[in-house]
């Protein structure tokens, strides 16, 4: 971390590419809230994340941006596809999509944007992270979640458990409501 | 540093001539096909009933247990690759094995609950 | 006799117009593939059925597929009229781009030279290799689920739901069996997979050197065997063909795409993912471009570009074996396609991941082998004793089952109205296609309750 960091000008490619990929995020992050076709806004859901993982890509991230397609694009939006097609998924627009409360919503986003921007801009500041390839691969990833991050790893496996009970539970019929 | 970038510029390289070819068929396609639309051809099929019901058709919640099993499924995957990987390294061994038993009796557990509560049974 | 091939520092160098040379190549070679894939399934499952299947366009019919192709991008397209045009064309775009996609890191051959360049045969590779093949198949599933809702028709959805929660289940099966792999080569990266199956150790038995095979399939044989079921599951194929189940779902996710070039492309991006499967089956567990066994003695036969023909001789076996299940096996029904998945296939592959690896631990240099064993063996007796209470209980289970069907038909014989047996109700509203107009508040008709 010490070393000397290169100037921002004139900007590297690869830095250029993970900006435009922050504002193709940033732009479908808005999409998802403001389009008003319930499954389109899903489907802005899989461009952000699909550019959330083209940024750990171009930071040499290799195996967590792959993880990222394979979990939140391959998964969990499938998941949310799934909830709202079998409740409710009309063609078409839908008029009652915005909540009364969007002032509300949209303020609480920026203050929680600027808590995030501040706190990693007086974080790091001017840092200096070499890109290092490689480091990003399985192995290294591996050696350090098993090696120094072994508890974090197991209570995750307790939160997988409960969560797949959690919706095992909530999926059952058969369970009746206290009389 | 080059490298890791060629290489994914590569499989850039890829998907962009795979969109190429498919817009560019859809597009010809465009171009060569008739189009004559009756009432009944912009119809959805079927089976030769007229088509029942407008609105969504609700269907049954199991397909979201089975995507939700999904989901943990796969990350406790995604968690197995990198321990596979360096499993066999040096320094590992024992304890890698002791702690991976201890994640998969906890999945085990799930699946186990869920076989228990005959979500995995069709019914 | 041994050239390892390359490894991951080989790759990235390519001038771009070598890449370009070589992705053009994949994708003529898919295509070509497709249209001839097609041919040889057909005429192959004719042959088994004792038939001639296609004869008439040209030479043994072999131009048949073209024709198909080119009548389909003739063919009138039509659009429902209730659909959602936006998803309904992305769709097919969805499911076929990034079916290719994955062909970018399966290794053809080793090294060779290739207008004065020396390349690997390979587009690309990196050390996630896998991953991003794993990743493409997942991406391909959108295409499945957009299909079936933007067609807007109770049979697309239905097969659509149907289809991904097939494919999401046996993609954990299939992932899970690659954690072996990973296991014995430690390496995501499919070139250094290939290498690390260049060659065994070798047995000393009487003074003789016999080489153990050093295929993975040969170790690591229940890994394969899962992974053989999943690659039909995970490609919608017979028997597991559930999305086309034609007497019950039309054709399921594709229903609305008439015959027009999408519906092409859907057909295509199954056969891709076929030849896609096929490839990883080959890279991981069969040695990927290597010289079978007899041939592998002449020490020509991994260098050049002659693997490029046995990875083909490969590929074309493991298209035969997909043909052959199609011709000898029945579909499955969804619930025990289900079933299979996730309580035969995943609690057998987690188990098998478990042994290998302790295995693996044993032979460590620095391992305690006491220490692995009593683990062991206290895993095993505890394992032992779940199944036992779990097998109490669904005996149990099953008894009153059967105890119940067997009071339920007791009950219908007493019947006079049901003449013993169970009649569906007559005055259902769909039974002549019109909603008698009694029912004055229309009643919502959902598509059944599967």
């Amino acid at each position: 971390m010490t070393l000397q960091a290169p100037g921002f000008w004139p900007p590297t490619g690869p830095e250029i590419v993970f900006l435009l990929l922050g504002v193709v995020a940033l732009g479908s992050a808005l999409l998802v809230v403001t389009t008003r076709q319930l499954v389109h806004a899903a489907l802005w859901l899989v461009v952000c994340f699909g550019a959330l993982a083209g940024g750990y890509l171009v930071l040499t991230a290799e195996f967590v941006a792959w993880v990222q397609v394979l979990i939140y694009v391959g998964a969990v939006v499938v998941l949310l596809l799934f909830g709202i097609m079998l409740t409710r998924a009309p063609i078409g627009r839908s008029a009652d999509l915005d909540s009364g409360n969007r002032w509300a919503a949209a303020l609480v986003a920026l203050a929680t944007a600027a808590v995030l921007v501040t706190v990693v801009v007086s974080g790091f500041r001017t840092a200096y992270a070499p890109l290092d390839p490689g480091q990003g691969a399985a192995k290294p990833l591996g050696s350090s979640i098993f090696r120094t991050w072994v508890l974090p790893f197991e209570a995750l496996s307790v939160l997988l458990l409960a969560a797949l009970v959690g919706a095992i539970v909530l999926s059952r019929t058969d369970i009746q409501g206290r009389k | 540093m080059n490298e890791y970038f060629g290489s994914y510029a590569v499989v850039v390289v890829l998907l962009l001539i795979g969109l190429g070819i498919f817009a560019g068929g859809l597009f010809a396609n465009r171009l060569l096909r008739p189009n004559r639309p009756t009432p009944e051809k912009l119809m959805t099929y079927e089976c030769g009933v007229d088509p029942v019901g407008e609105g969504w058709a609700q269907s049954q919640i199991r397909y979201y247990v089975f995507t939700y099993l999904y989901v943990v499924f796969a990350v406790d995957a995604v968690f197995l690759f990198p321990w596979a990987t360096i499993f066999a390294a040096p320094g590992y061994g024992m304890t890698t094995l002791v702690e991976m038993f201890v994640f998969l009796a906890f999945i085990a557990l799930g699946i186990l609950y869920a076989w228990r509560k005959r979500v995995l049974a069709w019914t | 006799m041994n050239n390892p091939g390359p490894t991951l520092s080989d790759f990235g160098h390519d001038p771009l117009w070598i890449s370009i040379i070589k992705a053009v190549a994949i994708f003529v070679f898919l295509m070509l593939g497709v249209l001839f894939g097609v041919w040889t399934e057909r005429k192959l499952i004719s042959r088994m059925q004792h038939r001639y299947g296609p004869n008439r366009a040209g030479k043994f019919g072999l131009l048949q597929s073209v024709a198909d192709g080119l009548k389909m991008g003739l063919k009138e397209d039509l659009m429902p009229r209730t659909v959602d045009k936006v998803i309904y064309f992305l769709a097919p775009v969805v499911i076929a781009v990034p079916a290719f996609l994955a062909f970018s890191v399966i290794p053809f051959g080793p090294m060779v030279w290739m207008f004065g360049h020396k390349t690997p045969l390979q587009l690309t590779d990196l050390p996630v290799a896998v991953l991003l093949v794993l990743a493409t198949a997942s991406i391909g599933v959108y295409g499945i689920v957009l299909a079936g809702w933007g067609s807007r028709s109770p049979y697309a959805i239905l097969g659509g739901l149907r289809s991904s929660a097939q494919v999401v289940s046996y993609e954990i099966a299939m992932g899970l069996s690659f954690v072996a792999v990973f296991l014995k080569a430690g390496t995501l990266s499919t070139s250094e997979i290939v290498a690390k199956q260049a060659g065994g150790g070798t047995w000393d038995i009487f003074g003789m050197h016999i080489p153990t095979p050093s295929w993975y399939v040969f170790s690591l044989i229940p890994s394969f065997l899962i992974y053989a079921v999943t690659m039909l599951g995970e490609t919608n194929r017979v028997p597991f063909d559930l999305p086309e189940g034609e007497g019950e779902l039309v054709g399921g996710f594709h229903t609305e795409y008439s015959s027009s070039l999408k519906f092409a492309m859907f057909m295509l991006a199954e056969y891709v993912n076929v030849f896609t499967v096929s490839a990883m089956a080959i890279t991981l567990f069969l040695g990927g471009w290597r010289a079978p066994w007899p041939i592998s003695l002449w020490d020509g036969a991994n260098t050049g570009w002659w693997p490029m023909l046995w990875f083909f001789a490969k590929l074309a076996l493991a298209f035969a074996f997909f043909v052959w299940v199609r011709a000898s096996l029945p579909r499955v029904r969804y619930d025990q396609l289900m079933a299979f998945g996730w309580k035969v296939l995943i609690p057998l592959n987690l188990g098998w991941i478990l042994l290998a690896a302790t295995l693996q631990a044993l032979r460590l240099p620095e391992s305690n082998r006491n220490g692995i064993l009593a683990f062991g063996a206290v895993v095993v007796i505890a394992g032992l004793g779940i199944w036992l209470r779990f097998d109490t209980v669904n005996q149990r289970r099953r008894e009153a089952r059967a105890a119940e069907v067997e009071e339920e038909f007791e009950q219908l014989r007493e019947e006079p109205a049901a003449g013993g047996f169970p009649v569906p109700p007559l005055d259902l509203p769909h039974y002549h296609g019109v909603v008698p107009s009694a029912r004055a508040p229309k009643e919502e008709v959902t598509s059944g309750s599967n």
